[in-house]
């Protein structure tokens, strides 16, 4: 018989899809596009705290050379390094997922969007593993 | 010839039960047993529960057969016609009414908002330039009507991730009845379609999510309307900015 669960409850799959601001966030039934636009979201808001993150570190050298030569040091360091590589990343799906947006969304290639997803996303992922081998290797 | 008939096995069923006013922030699901065969529907079980468990369920259905567009929920988070979702061979299934509506009753939401928004791109209805594809009418028939295909379900506007962000949108469905109306105007001048689809809260809402798409049950593909929409929105304001003060 029915059995009334009056605390909210988690199903195991699928739940209610959130409204508001979190709802975007939810990658729960989302197929490919969907998933295209929360990737493109996610790594748009990450770009956005990057160059804040810049502009602090560069405002470093304006404390002269010491400052700057330290700060050299720890981005030269591995996981520094990997950040870097993140970073690369991120600029590829978000730069390349945005070439897509454009060409679909001025109705240009219009229902082409899933095969350039994928296609610029191979792109990404080759260029992000060249440059993350490049970045450890150089220097 | 004797049949015999597939054996059952037992899924429970978990369906939201959210009644209009609640706290939306607080879900609420009851679970029920239910036996199904291989071609047990959603909509069959709901129907069972109703009539076996709980005559309080409420949900809403007419066709049975993927037209009249009543039954659209989610199952397992992902939107469908319940009438024509099978039941998901797992243990368990999550049922929930559509996103991105008010809740009535359990799995009812309300429809008024999603069906007003048509009214903005005039609802085509039927399809004047094509009857039914190597149809031979009945005697006494003159001739076939081809409908469009939207059944004003609802199932895009609940995949839509915009809509669920922002309310202001106008939403997939009718902006894809807007782009049947310039695809085929019927009599009509689609300018003025074209310039109220061309608005921030309208084709250039949508982020190519392409969910109405994926979604739709009925091949109506909003996504790409609404791509469609903009580049006819896009040359109308093209050809406007080029003609200014050119001569005349
Ligand atoms: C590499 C070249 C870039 C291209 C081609 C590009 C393209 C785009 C496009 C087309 C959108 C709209 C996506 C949509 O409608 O869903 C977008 C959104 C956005 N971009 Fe970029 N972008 C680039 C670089 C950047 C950079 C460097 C930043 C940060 C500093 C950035 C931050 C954002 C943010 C925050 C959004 C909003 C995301 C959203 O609303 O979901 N983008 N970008
Ligand atoms: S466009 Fe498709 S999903 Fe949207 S209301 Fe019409 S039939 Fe339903
Ligand atoms: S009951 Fe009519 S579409 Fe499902």
């Amino acid at each position: 018989m029915a059995s009334t669960t009056a605390e909210p409850r988690r199903p195991a799959v699928g739940p209610a899809r959130r409204p508001g601001f979190v709802g975007w966030f939810d990658p729960r039934g989302r197929r490919l596009g969907g998933i295209a636009f929360l990737v493109n979201r996610i790594t748009g808001i990450g770009l956005v705290v990057y160059l804040y993150l810049h502009l602090v570190i560069l405002a470093l050298l304006a404390q002269g050379p010491t400052a700057w030569d330290t700060f050299i040091e720890v981005a030269l360091s591995p996981p520094f390094l990997a950040l870097d590589v993140i970073l690369l990343a991120g600029i590829l799906i978000h730069g390349l997922n945005g070439i897509r947006v454009g060409l679909v969304g001025l109705g240009l290639v219009a229902s082409r969007q899933r095969a350039l997803f994928v296609a610029l996303m191979a792109i990404a992922a080759l260029v992000a593993l060249a440059g993350g081998l490049r970045i450890f290797t150089a220097g | 010839m004797t049949e015999t008939a597939p054996a059952l096995r037992t899924t429970r069923f978990v369906v939201s039960r959210r009644k209009e006013g609640d706290d939306p922030g607080a879900l609420r699901y009851d679970t029920y047993d239910v036996a199904v065969g291989p071609r047990t529907t959603i909509l069959d079980a709901l129907v069972a529960i109703r009539r076996h468990l709980d005559p309080g369920l409420t949900f809403r259905h007419s066709c049975f057969h993927a037209s009249c567009g009543t039954c659209g929920m989610r199952v397992d988070g992902r939107e469908g016609l319940a009438c024509v979702t099978p039941v998901p061979s797992g243990a368990e299934v999550v049922v929930e009414p559509l996103a991105n509506l008010p809740v009535v009753s359990d799995l009812v939401v309300d429809m008024e908002v999603f069906y007003e928004a048509f009214d903005e791109a005039g609802r085509p209805l039927v399809r004047a330039s094509e009857s039914v594809p190597g149809s031979t009418p009945a005697e006494g028939i003159e001739e076939l009507e081809r409908y469009e295909d939207c059944i004003e379900c609802g199932i895009c506007l609940s995949a839509c991730p915009v809509a669920g962000s922002d309310p202001r949108y106008v939403g997939p469905a009718a902006l894809a009845a807007a782009w049947r109306v310039v695809e085929e105007p019927r009599g009509r001048d689609p300018g003025p379609v074209v310039r109220l689809m061309d608005d921030e809260q309208a084709a250039w809402r949508c982020h190519l999510a392409w969910e109405c798409s994926e979604a739709c049950p009925s091949g109506v593909d909003p996504a790409t309307a609404i791509m469609r929409i903009r580049r006819s929105a896009a040359s109308a304001r093209a050809r406007r900015l080029f003609s200014f003060g050119g001569t005349r």
